[in-house]
């Protein structure tokens, strides 16, 4: 199941229906409670889009409770639920905020650009990028594909993927792999 | 008695600390004079400061304003006025020129206590700093939403740790002295409890021996050190310094005893400036300078 869900709308919504300026931390915990709230609805394994499109200013505060915080509750073994998220109308000065944030608490996220490209941002060692990448220009397919692509051993390469899977950056099916934003 | 506080000629992060020293020692509940009858110039942050120190008088000051017409119309129309009749007993002319219609000041000094008080003041910088920044000071049009980024985060450090309201101020102007160029700058200030006391409020933090004024402010603005255990917190600072670096800018925060300073290369401020006269609260300044357009 893909939801979507339009930031600056959230912000209107639960703040102030004249704000569009993602800023304080009051403000962020708001609109992060009101994603959970929403989250909470949805049953079963799902694709979230957060849309920033609408956003005017994002600070860094305000990307800490909304996004990095957000990510916190689900990033490692036991998620509350099976969900995923995607990010969408990210601006280069969003990034910089959202970057920051990811930073502090050494997580990351999947973005899709403007052009439909897939990006991996913040923090993920080297291997864990290549295998993304590899998932990424794979699209849907099993460890022993991306083993192929990367060069290596199935065993390393499903080892990465469990990590990405674990750390809610690529979806599995079963034995398979699909990258965050592609056709599962 | 009343004791009188003569404040300088011209007035900006340096020099008002000549007002600072003349105010130390004397009780709070002593009655002063600020004297600006001699003052030509007065940077944002100078302004916001001396309604800061207003604050911090029980007995509440007299103040005297500048005797120059363009430079009391000037102070009027920052705003300063507006603030300084509830705050000081004011002696003299008081000018009634209306605030706004200036086109260097990007934000009349406004108070900021709470979280609705930072949405108010992102959302009126926006759209005169895009055509000042972008259009007079030469600044990539991206520099526009991260001064406001730094701006957010600078009014926050009010909300979440001075413990009462402070002041913001945006202004433009022409620093002939130390730079011969026009520079943007934000002062935030507030009379509140500081950056020292505010890390010795940390659950369970370690004070060491030597803890003081000037190790809080390289805690908080070097290290990011926050009072909360949080490790999200103390982003505001590290993300205010990445502008300020980006845009060869300077940063410098006042708390207590001892003032930082992030030192570009056009300034030769001191890092660290400590044993200065004791203030409540923070006070801090940034300044952006205007870029040279390549020929």
């Amino acid at each position: 199941m893909i939801n979507h869900i339009d930031v600056s709308s959230v912000l209107r919504r639960t703040v102030c229906d004249l704000y569009s300026n993602l800023v304080t931390r009051p403000t962020g915990a708001a609109v992060r409670t009101e994603i959970e709230n929403l989250l909470a609805a949805w049953r079963g394994p799902s694709l979230t889009v957060i849309d920033f499109s609408h956003v005017n200013l994002l600070d860094f505060s305000c990307a800490d409770e909304v996004v990095a915080k957000l990510l916190l509750r689900f990033d490692g073994g036991a998620p509350p639920q099976d969900a995923y998220f995607l990010l969408r109308g990210v601006r280069e000065d969003h990034l910089d905020a959202i970057e920051a944030a990811l930073e502090r608490y050494q997580l990351a996220l999947v973005m899709q650009a403007d052009d439909g490209a897939l990006l991996l941002v913040g923090t993920v060692n080297d291997d864990q990028r290549r295998a993304w990448q590899a998932l990424r220009d794979l699209g849907r397919c099993a460890a022993e594909d991306v083993a192929s692509a990367m060069g290596g051993e199935a065993a390393d390469a499903a080892a990465l993927l469990a990590t990405l899977h674990e750390r809610r950056l690529v979806m599995r099916f079963n034995d398979m792999y699909v990258p965050l934003g592609a056709n599962p | 008695m009343t004791t009188v506080i003569n404040v300088p000629p011209s007035l900006d992060d340096h020099t008002i600390e000549q007002v600072l020293d003349q105010v130390a020692p004397l009780p709070r509940d002593q009655k002063v004079l600020i004297d600006a009858r001699h003052t030509r110039w007065a940077s944002p942050y100078a302004l916001t400061t001396m309604l800061t120190l207003g604050q911090t008088r029980a007995e509440r000051a007299a103040f005297t304003g500048p005797e120059n017409d363009d430079t009391a119309s000037y102070w009027a129309r920052t705003g300063f006025y507006k603030h300084a009749e509830e705050i000081f007993d004011l002696h003299g002319h008081v000018p009634r020129g209306r605030n706004g219609g200036e086109s260097s000041v990007l934000l009349e000094i406004t108070p900021v206590a709470k979280s609705e008080d930072v949405h108010d003041v992102v959302e009126r910088i926006q759209q005169k700093a895009q055509a000042i920044l972008v259009n007079e000071l030469h600044l990539d049009p991206q520099a526009t939403m991260r001064f406001a980024m730094t701006l957010s985060e600078a009014c926050q450090n009010i909300v979440e740790h001075a413990q009462r309201g402070g002041w913001v101020a945006v202004q433009t102007y022409t620093w002939r002295q130390r730079l011969g160029r026009r520079v943007v700058q934000i002062a935030v200030c507030d009379a509140g409890i500081g950056f020292r006391a505010s890390l010795e409020n940390a659950h369970g933090r370690r004070i060491s021996d030597r803890w003081d004024d000037g190790m809080a402010l390289e805690d908080a603005v070097i290290r990011g050190v926050s009072r909360f255990r949080d490790p999200g917190r103390g982003q505001g600072l590290a993300g205010v310094r990445r502008f300020v670096g980006k845009w060869e800018g300077k940063l410098s925060v006042r708390s207590g005893t001892a003032r930082i300073a992030i030192v570009p290369s056009w300034d030769d401020d001191v890092p660290l400036a400590e044993d200065l006269a004791p203030f409540p609260g923070a006070q801090v300044q940034i300044t952006i300078p205007e870029r040279i357009p390549p020929r």
